[in-house]
């Protein structure tokens, strides 16, 4: 039996999602009896395999120009999408500069008192978008993972029905947020 | 006694005159979401969270009155639809970020997207912008976590009798104020006996120093108060 090909992205989040995926214990060795983990921030992969994947899991809210390529890009080579976090679900902590223009935020962090001058990298760094989204509000998504991060254990019954050819059964503590 | 017979969800149940919907539901057992509801306070069916279906019209339970032959349905795919489109529009008409918010594990609207399965918020967030008012020594609140169910306004006027707290505005411009507006540590009538925070069912109102997931609300406060005045 061929492996199932898993994506992971990782977009304005802090990596707590990622972690929590790695906490999945024992759950990792029967993973990797079973999965291809491909462009991912764990394998530093960059690119989808030729004929996409299998399940991409993406961390983080969409919050510029690289986020709304990729999670394009994203639903195109995947046959399932996950919203794998609060980030992705809700826009969460990422969220609360909506509302503050971009100019000013950049302005206010990088602008004066620091070493940058207010000049960014703009040939290197992607611009930020004037608002950030979820994920499931510039693509469709099969399914959300809630919590911040999600606890590994729902992480691991969602996966793991997934290899099953099952439907997560994703209820009651599961979507709890936060 | 003069009592009355209904049925919910195909049960028949005998209850008494007066009462209403949402009170014979959880007389017998059966759960109807609410959010403003709170026992031993009057019910304004201000969320709408109860609504249940009588006669092919949707009603808020908590504000109908029972009546002798009604057919009440509570878990009709119509009411779980209407249910969750209210849910959504609470989460984003503010910003209910659980990650750090005090109330978090003791929240009833974070319980709410458990129990009514609100995977996804489907309509736009609306990222309000509100100052947090941390003018009162203890206390403070964070209008972008308030759902208006004005709890806090009835427990204020009912229990209390300070009838500090009001509402300002209308439309997704409406608010819970202090007073005339007056920031809450400038607001005189206010005795700062900490029921709207115990009552308070998010992180709007809350302990000044509570951090993340730290605040706990006993919200049968009111409850017992209000049951231990009847016997008085």
């Amino acid at each position: 039996m061929s492996k199932v090909k898993i994506s992971t992205l990782w977009f304005s989040g802090c990596a707590g999602c990622h972690m929590s995926l790695l906490d999945i214990d024992e759950v990792l060795i029967e993973l990797a009896g079973k999965i291809e983990l491909c462009n991912s921030p764990i394998t530093d992969l960059k690119v989808f395999p030729e004929g996409g994947v299998d399940v991409t899991l993406i961390e983080g809210a969409v919050a510029n120009e690289e986020h709304l390529h990729l999670v394009k890009e994203a639903r195109e080579k995947s046959k399932i999408l996950i919203s794998f976090g609060d980030c992705a679900v809700t826009g969460n902590v990422p969220g609360l500069r909506n509302g503050i223009p971009t100019d000013k935020l950049i302005e206010d962090i990088y602008g004066k008192g620091t070493t940058t001058n207010g000049e960014l990298p703009y040939d290197v760094v992607p611009h930020l978008l004037d608002r950030v989204r979820p994920v499931h509000e510039v693509v469709p998504v099969e399914y959300f993972l809630h919590g911040c991060p999600p606890p590994a254990g729902v992480i691991a019954k969602a996966i793991l029905a997934l290899l099953d050819g099952k439907e997560p059964e994703l209820v009651g503590e599961d979507l709890k947020f936060g | 006694m003069e009592t009355i017979t209904l049925t919910i969800d195909g049960r028949t149940i005998t209850a008494a005159p007066g009462q209403s919907i949402l009170e014979v539901a959880e007389a017998n057992g059966i759960r109807i979401p609410t959010l403003c509801h709170l026992e031993g306070l009057s019910d304004v069916g201000a969320c709408r969270l109860c609504i249940v279906e009588v006669a092919g019209q949707l009603v808020p339970s908590c504000t109908t009155q029972a009546v002798d032959g009604a057919d009440i349905k509570t878990q009709t795919d119509t009411i779980k639809v209407h249910r969750r489109m209210i849910l959504e529009l609470l989460f984003a008409e503010g910003n209910h970020v659980c990650s750090f918010c005090a109330s978090s594990g003791g929240c009833e609207l974070q319980d709410l997207a458990c129990e009514l399965e609100m995977h996804s918020v489907t309509v736009p967030y609306s990222y309000p912008r509100n100052r947090i008012d941390a003018t009162h020594p203890w206390f403070l609140i964070d209008r972008d976590r308030c759902v208006l169910c004005g709890r806090c306004v009835r427990t204020c006027a009912e229990v209390e009798g300070a009838h500090t707290w009001g509402f300002a505005e209308r439309g997704s411009s409406a608010r819970v104020i202090t007073d005339l507006a007056a920031d809450w540590g400038e607001a005189e009538s206010c005795t700062s006996c900490g029921k709207c925070v115990e009552v308070c069912p998010t992180g709007a109102i809350v302990l000044k120093g509570a951090s993340n997931a730290e605040m706990r609300k006993d919200s049968d406060l009111v409850a017992r108060l209000t049951e231990r005045r009847d016997h008085e």
